[in-house]
């Protein structure tokens, strides 16, 4: 079976599964406990987050948290900026093109008499900078934006947004949902004035249950989870301290080998494309800066559902919209705010890449598409 | 990456290198740049004239600057390119080192060329114009000003070597390291004593540390942390040597007495008594605290003239005169901030009675003392306990190394 659904989860790397399992072993100690088994514990959780403030680019380790995943990470950025404000700003501005774990906190703060400006993007899934600026308000508090869509691998100008946002409303911060982007499109976080990171581990081979917010010295937040003080007091709850170790790991590995991976997985996309290409009933979305291991196209007239399971008949997986939306039959959000049909918006299908591809592999799965389109040629705008 | 210097040439202050003891000064700012360089193995050091040049090896020089910069007694350092004794050589590498500069607006300058080596065929005075004209053709930016240039190129040609340099980047200043004799430090977890340490040897004295642990009133983090206070100093010292006093013993039978509010002038006491057994083994002249007048009750004029005459050693309080604000400013620059404000307790703010005392009494402070027969007793263990540790500027790596063994981490799960 071929897995070409990265973008949803990776393989955990073996050095990752190794360091996981022998932290396990040998460490049972509570971080927050002051006896040497727990000062261990507190111990390996702070090499991690120096390690992982390395892989950030030299960071600060205290400018860096650990929490559940992505998810966790996103609400606690969007939400966390705006509970217990006392300043009378109510304002947040994102996109329609956001994760579901900020588009959804967004949607939750309207509820509770927050407002919200979501900005569309252009024809091709990138947004305009001077967009994001316009909907800038006085009593802006947040502008979040994430980094590389998950559906069509569109890099955003994030760098240009955060660098002009600190010149011309430099009292509104900036959070950056960095999943899909981190080790796939360099980003310089201070250059970026970015002022929130979310970071999940298991896009890049590490553990699931592990995410990281960059949270810029300076800036509070009001945490989501009351109880200890873990976390700078931002997220209460005893420490997945093996996993956070493995995450550390995994952030560490793709940061290194960012370029070499880029490199690659580029030669790689270009490859897929051309087979995608060769279908004129297949349309590639084509962003103006792609991210090295995203392809997306759509087939008008199908549902996604329907290619993706017949690509897994024949042997490989692929991806309908994001995992976290792939179960809900609607259109995809993206791809709707993108201008797209909803017939379109339907169809969307992401192949995603991973360390283990090779151009062999990209030949299996042209083969693979072949035989689907064959398949399902005959079907298009008739089986709903 | 090519090297764009080829040495750093280290200058002494006047005053400090003056008369009979400059031999001695000289040989201790060598040794005190041998050991800041300790971590970089291929990194040589030359003594020259009244001058230290140090020949990076593989290293950039802008790796060492900042390394440097710490060194005691030294006033500035300059990055020196280092060529032939020939003219046209002698350009080349001032047009390099402009080139490097990156002028963005008009610049004056002037040159300043020494002939030591007679056999160079220009004199000072014929060879300014020479290395002056090409680069005032070359950067159109470089304006001659020979009053009050905004930098000078200075050039020294020498039998075999022409040396060429144009910043100078302010040293710390003091007095070599040493040359001023050794005194103990009474290192506490907080923000002062490592500033008053640094002050010491900023002024030329070798330091020692010592410290008083009473576990388990106070945590091993409180410990670690003392020691990463003692390794920061290392960093500046080259090395240092941490003296732990198991004090435990002492603090609590002195809370068998009855006497809460001199409670703290009891222990301070008790303190300077097991810092004098220990300096006097160490052959260290002085106490050094980090006391600074009227900052806590401790520290009165009254507390500290009871406390004082617990010893014959002289107190050294290089900060007794300094503001709060000016040390914090001083602890954040020698970066022993963060981690002094670490939460951990150490043994001074433990047993801290609800009013102490800031006017004790002498003569009932030498009453109590004389009535606890086993004090004499237990100050001399105390100071036979001593655990001593050794640290070295750059250690802090190896260290970490040897604690996560400790704690079971491995480096590799990283």
């Amino acid at each position: 079976m071929l897995n070409f659904d990265h973008a949803a989860s990776t393989p955990v790397h073996p050095d990752v599964i190794r360091t996981i399992a022998e932290v396990m072993q040998v460490h049972n100690g509570n971080p927050s406990s002051i006896h040497r088994n727990g000062e261990a514990s507190a111990k390996l959780l702070e090499r991690s987050r120096e390690v992982c403030a390395g892989a950030l680019g030299g960071v600060k380790p205290e400018e860096i948290i650990f929490t559940s995943g992505a998810t966790e990470s996103n609400n606690l950025a969007v939400k966390g900026m705006l509970l217990g404000r006392s300043d009378g700003r109510r304002h947040i501005v994102t996109t329609t093109i956001e994760h579901a774990s900020v588009y959804e906190s967004c949607k939750q703060m309207e509820q509770l008499g927050f407002e919200v400006t979501y900005v569309k993007p252009q024809l091709d899934g990138t947004l305009s900078p001077e967009d994001i600026f316009a909907a800038v308000r006085k009593d802006t508090v947040l502008v979040s934006v994430m980094h590389v869509n998950n559906e069509t691998g569109a890099v955003q100008p994030v760098t240009e947004i955060g660098r002009q946002l600190k010149k011309i409303q430099p009292h509104v911060r900036f959070h950056v949902d960095g999943v899909q982007g981190f080790a796939q499109v360099p980003l310089d976080l201070r250059e970026a004035g970015i002022d929130l990171y979310s970071l999940s581990a298991h896009k890049l081979r590490g553990p699931r249950g592990v995410g990281l917010l960059y949270i810029r010295e300076g800036i509070t937040l009001f945490p989501l989870l009351s109880g200890g003080d873990q976390e700078q007091g931002l997220r209460a709850g005893t420490e997945n301290v093996a996993s956070i170790v493995g995450a550390a790991k995994a952030f560490r590995l793709v940061s290194e080998s960012r370029t070499e991976r880029a490199a690659k997985m580029n030669l790689l996309r270009e490859q897929i494309i051309e087979a995608v290409n060769q279908h004129p009933t297949l349309t590639v979305t084509n962003p103006q800066h792609p991210s090295p291991h995203i392809v997306h196209f759509t087939f008008p007239g199908l549902k996604s559902e329907v290619i993706l399971h017949t690509l897994e008949g024949l042997g490989a997986y692929v991806s309908a919209q994001s995992a976290c939306s792939a179960k809900t039959e609607k259109p995809s959000r993206v791809l709707l705010s993108m201008g797209r049909t909803s017939e379109e918006a339907l169809s969307g299908i992401r192949i995603s890449l991973g360390d283990e591809h090779e151009a062999y592999d990209i030949q299996q799965l042209s083969k693979i598409l072949h035989q689907a389109i064959d398949v399902l040629q005959p079907l298009e705008g008739r089986k709903r | 990456m090519t090297k764009k210097y080829d040495y750093l040439l280290l200058r002494f202050g006047e005053v400090s290198l003056k008369g009979r003891n400059r031999a001695r000064f000289e040989k201790a700012a060598v040794e005190h740049v041998r050991a800041l360089i300790r971590p970089y193995p291929d990194v040589k050091v030359r003594r020259e004239f009244g001058r230290i040049y140090v020949d990076p090896g593989s290293q950039q020089v802008e790796t060492l600057i900042p390394i440097l910069t710490n060194v005691f007694g030294m006033n500035s350092l300059s990055p020196v390119r280092a060529v032939q004794p020939e003219l046209g050589e002698i350009v080349r590498a001032s047009e390099e080192l402009i080139e490097a500069m990156e002028l963005k607006k008009e610049t004056t300058f002037k040159t300043n060329v020494r002939r030591v080596w007679k056999g160079f065929p220009h004199s000072s005075q014929e060879s300014n114009p020479l290395v002056a004209t090409p680069l005032l053709k070359r950067f159109p930016l470089l304006k001659v000003n020979v009053r009050d240039p905004e930098f000078e190129l200075r050039v020294e040609i020498r039998d075999n070597i022409a040396y060429i340099y144009g910043e100078v980047i302010p040293g710390v200043g003091g007095f070599p390291l040493g040359t001023n004799g050794k005194a103990l430090l009474l290192l506490s977890g907080g923000i002062d004593s490592p500033v008053a340490g640094w002050s010491a040897l900023r002024r030329g004295l070798e330091v020692e540390c010592i410290h008083f642990h009473s576990y388990p009133f106070t945590s091993d983090k409180a410990k670690e942390k003392v020691i990463d206070l003692a390794q920061g100093l290392a960093e500046y010292a080259g090395k240092i040597k941490l003296h732990i006093v198991p004090f435990t013993e002492v603090q609590t039978a002195f809370t068998q007495m009855g006497q809460d509010n001199l409670m703290i002038t009891l222990m301070r006491r008790a303190m300077l008594r097991i810092s004098t057994k220990v300096a006097e083994r160490e052959k260290a002249l002085a106490l050094i605290t980090g006391e600074s007048l009227g900052q806590v009750a401790s520290q009165t004029l009254s507390s500290m003239n009871v406390i004082e005459r617990a010893t014959e050693l002289p107190i050294l309080r290089p900060l007794v005169m300094t503001d709060k604000d000016e040390i914090i400013r001083l602890s954040r620059q020698i970066g022993t901030y963060e981690t002094s404000i670490l939460p951990y307790e150490d043994c001074c703010t433990l047993f801290i009675p609800k009013s102490p005392t800031t006017n004790p009494n002498l003569r009932i402070v030498n009453k109590v003392e004389s009535v606890m027969p086993t004090l004499e007793q237990l100050i001399q263990e105390a100071a036979d306990g001593t655990e001593t540790i050794e640290l070295f500027a750059g250690g802090s790596v190896k260290r970490r190394e040897e604690e996560d063994a400790k704690a079971e981490i491995k480096q590799e799960w990283f």
